[in-house]
């Protein structure tokens, strides 16, 4: 595999047009951030992308036509991490990474050797040993979303698209994930799709940021061709300044008086 | 170094539970108006097998071999599909309150079974576990049909509402049905209430088969239940095509469920109370809860026909009463003194 492309995407609820003529192409070992203000369709883009809400449009992993795939065909290709992933009470954070195993087993069947030796395989990668017997439900905010990434990996594929994986979380946590998926994306080559709202993050670490306004592309390219003052100002409708150094942005919010 | 291993149940776990169903069909068989010795039950159970064991009256063989053992056995098997159809449904649905009447079975057994009761010309022993068990069914199959295309939307809530929507009119008719027929009302609440009577092995025999398949195919479907745990959405992003193994984990709790109702009327608190017990000792995994289901709801309902059967004897208390009278408050002092109280 090499990419995924998405083309013309659409995405309809009732009457209301969500999405209309998205189209992104993403290789692997790229990460493509998607910003917007709230209800630009961020979330609903990638839920499309992980087929669980229907939408139109050409959906392709180099020939593969991803709308002739069943779930399990699909999840074999694409993975995804929820903006707040649910933690079923009284699970092990083992039981729950296994989880990602789906995918590969039939049904009916159990998991075998294997599939627990990815598991834990994974569950080392990510440093999380220590959680191994852990209930899920007594993570904190930057743990559950380490243990949800693991879940995603363990599922062993290709893609892996990412809800706000760092919204919850407090700077020192955010950092931990961020470096985490940039690390996966260049050592594991894995292709990553994630939403984020901070735009300073944003900013950071992604190779490509998609600027989404009402549902369509507004702007899209290297952070710094999408992060501009103009950009920002007409799609959030926010007084921003942007100030560089050393190659590297920080959105500023500017007092309208002083 | 740690083996790669899911976390499962310690082997003691399933040797206590071998001997807790031992004890129980054994206390089961024991007690009755005439007390039989556990000797003198496992002489007139393995009697055939073995030899050297001393001889027991043929009364005696006559009251465990056409009595009691298909009473016992019978009320295991009720009460270990209602357990494992709860749990399928807890877990399914993602909904702690879901028990197996959830979709209706209650209101189309009690529907159908009301309809024979009230009709006299009919043979009731062969009709109404047929009538019953024809309207479970009915009922199901309508909620099913209306949850998934009459109510828009893709969510299991869609199906719980059709549910209690059919299930509020199906009670309606019956209730009608009962006001009309006055003089039959004391059986109708006594099948409601749930019977274990048997007349020798007919009623295991024919229930039998139903809850076999039923629970072989819940047992299947139990590491599916654990995904489902995750939600549908993220569930189905993993692989799982939520909606088929929805619509298998419900044909198979419904058709048990079904099968288990016609024989013995509507036993409540087994098919909730048994889980949820369950969860507070061994965790929330399906992969250990529904097997300890079958196992403990069986073991819980012939400790509850015991008690159904002795302690106004010779009358008989309805088991459902039991149930509730006891499951209830056991229920509330196990939530009671676990720490974590964790229920999902």
């Amino acid at each position: 595999m090499t990419k995924l492309t998405v083309n013309k995407l659409r995405v309809d609820l009732g009457r209301k047009v969500i999405i209309s003529d998205v189209s992104i192409t993403v290789a692997l070992g790229d990460w493509i951030c998607v910003i917007g203000p709230n209800g630009a369709g961020k979330s609903s883009l990638l839920k499309a992308i992980a087929g669980i809400l229907p939408s139109g449009g050409d959906m392709f992993i180099d020939d593969v036509n991803l709308r002739g795939l069943s779930h399990r065909d699909r999840a074999c290709w694409i993975a995804y991490v929820a903006q707040d992933p649910i933690m079923p009470p009284g699970m092990t954070v083992f039981n729950y990474v296994l989880l990602g195993r789906t995918a590969h087993l039939k049904m009916l069947a159990s998991e075998s050797h294997v599939d627990f030796e990815v598991a834990h395989f994974v569950i080392t990668e990510l440093g999380l040993e220590a959680f191994l017997d852990r209930d899920v439900m007594t993570l904190s905010g930057g743990e559950r979303q380490r243990v949800a990434i693991a879940r995603a990996l363990t599922q062993a594929s290709p893609i892996i698209l990412l809800d706000e994986p760092t919204t919850a979380l407090d700077v020192g946590y955010q950092q931990e994930v961020l470096e985490l998926i940039d690390r996966l994306c260049k050592e594991k080559k894995i292709a990553v799709i994630s939403t984020m709202h901070d735009l300073t993050v944003a900013g950071l670490y992604p190779k490509e940021l998609l600027l989404l306004h009402h549902g369509k592309i507004y702007d899209a390219g290297k952070p710094d061709q999408v992060l501009t003052r103009e950009n920002i100002a007409e799609v959030y409708g926010a007084n921003i300044e942007i100030i560089s150094t050393n190659g590297m942005l920080a959105v500023i919010p500017v007092r309208l008086q002083t | 170094m740690r083996t790669a291993t899911a976390r499962r149940m310690p082997r003691w776990v399933w040797a206590i539970s071998a001997v807790a169903v031992l004890v129980t069909i054994t206390l089961g068989v024991c007690v009755g108006a005439v007390y039989i010795t556990p000797t003198n039950v496992w002489a007139a159970l393995l009697g055939q097998f073995a030899t050297g064991i001393p001889s027991i009256s043929e009364a005696q063989e006559t009251i465990i071999w056409q009595l009691r053992l298909p009473r016992v056995l019978l009320a295991f098997v009720v009460g270990s599909m209602l357990a494992s159809a709860g749990c399928a449904y807890q877990g399914t649905f993602r909904n702690p309150l879901a028990d197996p009447y959830l979709l209706g079975v209650s209101a189309g057994a009690g529907l159908g079974a009301t309809l024979i009761i009230v009709n006299s010309s009919v043979t009731k022993n062969f009709y109404l576990p047929v009538a019953a068990f024809v309207g479970a069914m009915a009922a199901v199959s309508l909620t099913y049909f209306l949850g998934r295309s009459a109510i828009s939307g893709r969510s299991s809530t869609a199906l719980i509402l059709a549910g209690v929507a059919v299930a509020s009119v199906l009670t309606a008719l019956q209730t009608l049905i009962q006001q009309q027929n006055t003089d039959v009302l004391r059986e109708v609440y006594s099948w409601i209430l749930g019977r274990l009577s048997t007349s020798g092995w007919s009623e295991l025999l024919v229930i039998a088969p139903y809850i076999l398949i039923c629970s072989y195919v819940l047992l299947r479907y139990r590491r599916v239940l654990d995904v489902f745990s995750v939600g549908d959405e993220e569930a189905q992003t993993m692989g799982l095509p939520v909606s088929k193994a929805r619509g298998a984990i419900i044909v198979a709790a419904s058709l048990g469920t079904a099968a288990a109702v016609s024989v013995s009327g509507l036993i409540g608190f087994v098919g909730i109370i048994v889980p949820h017990i369950l969860r507070l000792i061994s965790g929330n995994s399906y992969r250990t809860l529904l097997p300890l289901s079958m196992i403990y709801g069986g073991v819980f309902l012939v400790l509850a026909d015991i008690l159904a059967r002795t302690v106004l004897a010779p009358q008989e208390i309805s088991i459902g009463v039991i149930t509730a009278l006891l499951g209830a408050p056991f229920f509330l002092f196990v939530l009671g003194s676990s720490k974590s109280g964790s229920i999902s």
